[in-house]
């Protein structure tokens, strides 16, 4: 088992959704402050190192056949407890995420974790992973919800700081309403894909210069 | 009821569109909308999925569920109901229909993870619509989705051509065409309704 690199591959080169693409939905619709999104990536960490445990734990028993629908109720599972549990502790958080809690069932981010990693690999490895992944999908959320809050509204720490309604960096009339809107949430990931792709392709692309200067 | 039944049909199609605005089932959107004969079978059978999972959602939840006090176990039933719900679909068409079984292959089995089957409803829960009133939700968020997934493969097609910044290629310059549709969608919430 390697910590290092799983860490290394669940934030940066095999992050969930700026490379595998997964799970934009959730990644798009929420991320209009940061309490939404520090909540929504900390409930998908929680359910997913759950799961993924559960199912690398249960993948010698699993029938290979209807190994989907197991993997779906075991999310499930965990899914309407972590639901229960926002509804009873954090009910402001639960209602503005909404119908985007229970939908973290059909999360494309859990599901193929379970399908890719879980089912081949033992406990402890499953374990880590999920944490790795939950922080990839974590850090994506909280840079879309600071810089749709920043552009969108003015302010920062929506929800948390300044008695819930963040703090103002400068007046709200200055500010670009269509950021804070669904196209908003459209753009924004385009650009933080597109961020993640070049600094990606920057140390192939200059492996392969020096190669060229070579020949 | 018929003017409910417009304003919910047109707010589910037009103004809070499945896609463009409550961002439910991006992934099939994204992955199955590089043709638009493949969009135009995804959007159908996603569809008839979103209203006979409504048809057979409602009775469960409000003659099983409700007077049993188990309505905790919404998204797990939910879930199950409609994984196979898509699975005797998926029978049925390779025995009756074979042709449009090939024809949508592996999208099929996707159709159970489309956050917008569930989503519609857990929606129809949420605003406790009637059992008409879910059907039609269901049926016209599916032809919100067709109409959105259509449009955006025929802007797709013709995007194979143009030249667009390296770093951009390939999805980010997808998700900013789907961004300009959206901003285009949102012009319709301007639309007045009967009701609402």
């Amino acid at each position: 088992m390697d910590f290092k690199k799983q860490l290394k591959e669940g934030l940066v080169s095999q992050n969930p959704v700026t490379v595998q693409l997964l799970g934009m939905c959730s990644t798009m619709a929420i991320t209009t402050s940061l309490f939404n999104g520090i909540g929504m990536g900390l409930s998908v960490l929680v359910i997913l190192t759950l799961s993924n445990i559960f199912i690398s734990a249960l993948r010698k028993v699993i029938p290979d056949k209807i190994r989907i629908a197991c993997f779906i109720v075991v999310i499930a599972t965990f899914v309407t407890v972590v639901d229960l549990c926002l509804q009873a502790y954090l009910p402001d958080l639960a209602e503005n995420l909404g119908v985007f809690i229970p939908l973290i069932v059909v999360n494309c981010i859990i599901l193929g974790r379970a399908e890719s990693f879980c089912y081949k690999n033992g406990v402890a490895a499953s374990a880590v992973d999920g944490v790795c992944q939950g922080l990839g999908y974590t850090w994506v959320l909280i840079v879309m919800c600071v810089v749709r809050e920043l552009l969108g509204k003015g302010t920062f720490g929506g929800g948390i700081l300044g008695g819930g309604e963040g703090v103002t960096i400068f007046p709200s009339h200055f500010a670009a309403m269509g950021v804070a809107l669904p196209v908003g949430g459209f753009l924004v990931l385009a650009c933080v894909i597109a961020a993640m792709q070049y600094f990606l392709n920057k140390p192939k692309k200059a492996a392969e210069e020096k190669e060229e200067v070579a020949k | 009821m018929i003017a409910e039944l417009i304003t919910v049909a047109l707010g589910a199609i037009l103004i809070n569109n499945f896609i463009f605005s409550q961002f439910l089932g991006i992934c099939p959107f994204m992955g199955v909308s590089k043709s638009t004969d493949t969009a135009t079978g995804m959007g159908l059978a996603v569809t008839f999925v979103m209203g006979l999972a409504s048809a057979v959602c409602w009775p469960i939840n409000h003659f099983i569920l409700e007077p049993n006090k188990l309505v905790f176990m919404q998204t797990i039933v939910f879930i199950l109901v409609i994984a196979s719900l898509v699975q005797f679909i998926e029978m049925f068409l390779q025995k009756a229909m074979p042709a449009l079984y090939t024809a949508l292959g592996v999208y099929l089995p996707l159709i159970t993870t489309n956050c917008a089957v569930l989503g519609v409803v857990l929606q129809n829960t949420q605003n406790s619509y009637g059992f008409i009133t879910s059907v039609v939700y269901g049926v016209t968020g599916g032809l919100g989705f067709l109409l959105a997934i259509y449009l955006f493969a025929s802007v797709r097609e013709k995007m194979e051509y143009s030249e667009c910044p390296k770093s951009f290629e390939g999805f980010p310059i997808a998700l900013v065409a789907a961004g300009l549709l959206a901003l285009c969608f949102m012009g319709f919430s301007g639309l007045k309704l009967p009701i609402g």
